[in-house]
């Protein structure tokens, strides 16, 4: 380990420089090559963007966010396999933000476009869109992309590691690079000569990896598709894990904010002489729609934040969510903003028809309510800026800092901890840009700023509230319509502007996503999406549009079966016939799972519904019982097709989590406005299911698709709408608007 | 004020209505209790006072009278306690953020009934976890009897 120790000053001062020659590596090695962002640190050195080799360890930078799906683990996995080293030898980095860890395939998540359906101009958009994604560089965590979205180039980064690894191994052995072997970070000559890679790290930072590295078939894993332990379960069992909350800095101040909570409206005027008496506060900042109280505790500023009194201009939007939703209806009135499915000719065949069902479904606005409310510790230097926040997007976080303190973005340097949940809300960076400001408050001195419960709870992005407007008719033994009318705020339009600072133009997939997309074959099938421009923020909540649509269009179809007594199973997989096996086998299998005979099982009833998001077809039952103290969950089955399982423990944990997290929205959640402000405010009045009334869920997951499909919020989805049709089975009642705690007890 | 924290004395001059949660974090830099909810509903700031459980946002320091255990108390030289093992065992914590709560609850459960049926667990675990990791913490507060016996 000594010659790595004196080459360390060196490997700093040539930096960057001597580590691009691994990099050209992947599938966009038309394009430039990225550019490697890891600024080593002394006795460090790297050997492409996402290997580190120091004389202790080899770090993994793993640059999506760790917010529960385990995708460090995962995507340290992938380069591991490649790089040859066992999963304990390594430690992983969440690393700087930078554009070469772009997302490339969530702006293509965005298109028009069906995952059931192959098309070659699917196919050359999405690249296209890849190709843009790199121009645009966001980083981003979301739509279940991660794994998707690195299999390639993160495989491809430990092979181009091991090659240059390996090439030196032969310069210095003077032997032919065929004859040498690796294994658990050796490389081995013929002679059984082993050299670590550490000892070889420094040279091989020098050389260069051919452009496609050669990687291994799935035959030959060692630890892909294997159920690895996690890498972040120790520390956060033992509570040593950091979150961005528990950052500490020496001489840190502390910061809470008061916003407006009419949202979107400016502040009129505050006095803080009170809160200015409080002990321990250092400062007030005016922020213009609220303030921040900056103190010597997280205590004493939450303390002194109450004791402003602030004047607040009204919201933009109407101030009851009675009016809000007339407002969202009106959306109907104008012209459709996209009409993503348009088989057959449902305006004549409703026309002609003599038995039409129609129905108007609603759901609600809904809060995230991370575990961890939503936080920033940001220092101002004199010529750099250090933000350590949990986030989804660190380069949206960077760029918004720049431009907030004026500083080149190369001066902004974003560290991203653990988030303590983050299901979308952590892609925006409001609390981030609070904290920066907070920071230029008082620059050289590290601020945390700490939102309390309420302030989370009251200003989030809220998953938009929706209206659908079904129409349909049922031949003899299948649905020969199917119209859907669906009125939603448009999270693309709001995200899109306020990330990226563009509006993108065209049809919002996003809207409709869920209900145009399936895989159903019904002769005249419509579904148009209808924007609505409230103003009330609305962001990406766990699943996007298919939260909201999957209850509207399988709810809907579990009415068209009933209205002619059809089964639920054999209609869906009757409507899947010739359309995609996967989905039909997903169907089946669940059928399978939970014997299957219909709506009714003695004392019990059962729900079914399908979704396919994110390129995982998934279907779940849901079974329900009445109970003395209510309705009870008995169990959830839920089979999914993920294409190429690479780590099944942890995706079974991510579809138990998807339920949970859409029975938790389908009994008891709802955000409401009065006076222009939500109404709920922290646990006790936004419930969540506890352990209590957690089902037991059972998965089952399959890979009959060949491509690999997401997993982090396909369980979410079909929850709703299995729950409802299964309440429906149990009491005769079919509720179309959620939550529906307004009209059962649940035990 | 003097309090006694996973067995070392600790003075400290705070405000005396400042919540126990908030001395622990800011104070004593022991962030692994965390704050969810300051109103004593969601359970991720629970800590054990004399072997019970407690909210730490919900009681003043003034109030606190005992022993205190956190949990980077819990694990003795080093060892992981056999809660957090089986924790470790069933791959428990997905965010991570509500499990140091979820494990101290588990803990005086455990402490007052080794071998809790499934209605034990539903009475004793009210913590609230986002990620809906209950299945997985159900099965392990199972499996801790039956690894000690």
């Amino acid at each position: 380990m000594g010659k790595l120790s004196n080459i360390a000053r060196r490997t700093f001062l040539i930096g960057s420089a001597a580590v691009t020659g691994g990099v050209a590596f992947g599938t966009y090695c038309y394009l430039k090559p990225p550019v490697n962002p890891l600024a080593p640190m002394p006795d460090e050195i790297t050997l492409n963007p996402y290997v580190i080799i120091n004389k202790d360890k080899i770090i993994i930078i793993t640059p999506r966010a760790e917010m529960g799906q385990g995708i460090h683990t995962t995507l340290a996995a992938l380069v591991a396999e490649e790089l040859d080293v066992p999963i304990d030898m390594i430690t992983t980095e969440h690393g700087p933000a930078s554009n070469t860890y772009c997302n490339m395939r969530v702006l293509s998540m965005g298109l028009p476009f069906s995952d059931y359906k192959p098309s070659l101009i699917r196919d050359f958009t999405q690249r296209t869109m890849a190709v843009s994604a790199k121009f645009v560089g966001m980083q981003l965590t979301g739509g279940s992309t991660s794994t998707i979205d690195s299999f390639e180039r993160m495989r491809s980064a430990g092979a181009a590691a091991r090659e240059i690894l390996l090439k030196s191994a032969s310069y210095r052995l003077e032997a032919d690079i065929r004859t040498l072997v690796t294994k658990d970070g050796y490389v081995i000559a013929k002679n059984g000569q082993r050299i670590k890679y550490q000892e070889l790290a420094y040279d091989a930072a020098k050389t260069h990896s051919s452009l496609w590295p050669t990687l291994k078939p799935r035959a030959k894993w060692k630890y892909l598709g294997k159920s690895l332990p996690r890498i972040d379960m120790l520390s956060k069992i033992n509570g040593t894990a950091k979150f961005g909350i528990d950052i500490t800095k020496s001489d840190m101040l502390y910061a809470t904010v008061r916003m407006n909570p009419k949202l979107g409206g400016k502040m009129l005027s505050f006095d803080a002489t009170k809160a200015l008496q409080k002990s321990g506060v250092k400062k007030i900042v005016d922020l213009g729609n609220g303030i921040g109280v900056i103190a010597t505790s997280t205590w004493r500023a939450f303390k002194a934040s109450k004791e402003i009194h602030i004047e607040w201009e009204k919201a933009p939007y109407p101030p009851t969510t009675m009016a809000i939703f007339t407002k969202l209806s009106e959306a109907f009135d104008y012209n459709a903003n996209s009409s993503l499915r348009s088989d057959g000719d449902t305006k004549a065949s409703l026309h002609a028809a003599e038995d039409i069902l129609e129905a108007e479904y609603r759901t609600p606005f809904l809060a995230h309510l991370c575990m961890e409310p939503m936080n920033a510790t940001v220092l101002l230097s004199r010529d750099r800026l250090d933000i350590w926040s949990g986030n989804q997007a660190p380069t949206v976080v960077r760029d918004k800092a720049a431009s907030i303190t004026g500083l080149n973005a190369t001066r902004v340097f974003v560290h991203t901890p653990y988030m303590g949940g983050g299901f979308g809300r952590r892609i925006e960076t409001d609390f981030i840009d609070q904290a920066v400001q907070l920071a230029m408050a008082i620059p050289g001195k590290p601020i945390k700023l700490t939102w309390t419960r309420e302030e989370d709870t009251t200003h989030d992005y809220y998953r938009t509230a929706a209206i659908a407007r079904m129409k349909g008719v049922v031949d003899v033994d299948r649905p020969s319509v199917f119209k859907a009318d669906i009125a939603a705020v448009s999270v693309l339009r709001q995200q899109s502007q306020r990330t990226l600072g563009l509006t993108i133009p065209g049809p919002d997939k996003l809207l409709v996503e869920g209900a145009f997309n399936q895989p159903y074959d019904i002769k005249n099938y419509k579904v148009n999406g209808y924007v609505s421009h409230l103003s009330v923020p609305v962001g990406s909540w766990r699943s996007v549009g298919n939260s909201y649509n999957a209850f509207f269009h399988e709810c809907f179809l579990d009415e068209l079966a009933h209205a002619r007594d059809l089964d639920p199973i054999q209609m869906r997989l009757d409507l899947m016939k010739g359309i995609d096996k996967p989905s039909r086998q997903v169907v089946e299998k669940v059928a399978d799972m939970a014997n299957w005979s219909g709506r009714k099982n003695g004392d019990k009833a059962r729900g079914i519904a399908f979704c396919y998001s994110y390129g995982s077809p998934t279907a779940q039952i849901i079974e329900v019982s009445q109970s003395e103290f209510g309705i009870k969950i008995d169990k959830v089955w839920c089979a999914t097709d993920v294409g190429i399982a690479l780590d099944r423990r942890n995706i079974d944990a991510q579809i138990m989590s998807g339920v949970i997290f859409g029975l938790s929205a389908a009994i008891h959640n709802e955000i409401t406005f009065y006076d222009g402000e939500v109404q709920q405010s922290n646990f006790n009045n936004y419930k969540t299911i506890g352990l209590a009334q957690a089902p037991e869920v059972e998965t089952l997951i399959l890979e009959n698709k060949l491509e690999m499909g997401g997993v982090g919020e396909t369980g979410t989805p079909p929850s709703m709408p299995a729950l409802a049709n299964a309440i429906f089975a149990l009491t005769g009642n079919r509720i179309r608007t959620l939550p529906l705690k307004h009209y059962f007890d649940f035990a | 004020m003097i309090i006694s924290i996973n067995g070392k004395i600790h003075n400290i001059s705070v405000e005396s209505d400042t919540p126990l949660l908030w001395v622990l974090r800011d104070e004593l830099k022991l962030s692994g209790t965390k704050y969810g909810c300051g109103i004593g509903t969601c359970g991720a700031c629970m800590v054990l006072v004399n072997y019970e459980p407690v909210r730490s946002c919900t009681i003043s320091i003034k109030d606190v009278q005992g022993e205190v255990t956190t949990i980077e108390g819990l694990a003795e030289k080093g060892k992981l306690s056999p809660v957090q093992q089986a924790w470790v065992d069933h791959q428990v914590a997905q965010c991570g953020y509500c499990q140091p709560g979820q494990i101290i609850a588990a803990t005086a459960l455990i402490n007052r009934n080794p071998n809790p049926t499934d209605e034990d667990i539903n009475e004793s675990i009210t913590n609230i976890c986002r990620c809906g990791t209950y299945q997985r913490i159900r099965q392990a507060i199972r499996s801790i009897y039956k690894n000690q016996t």
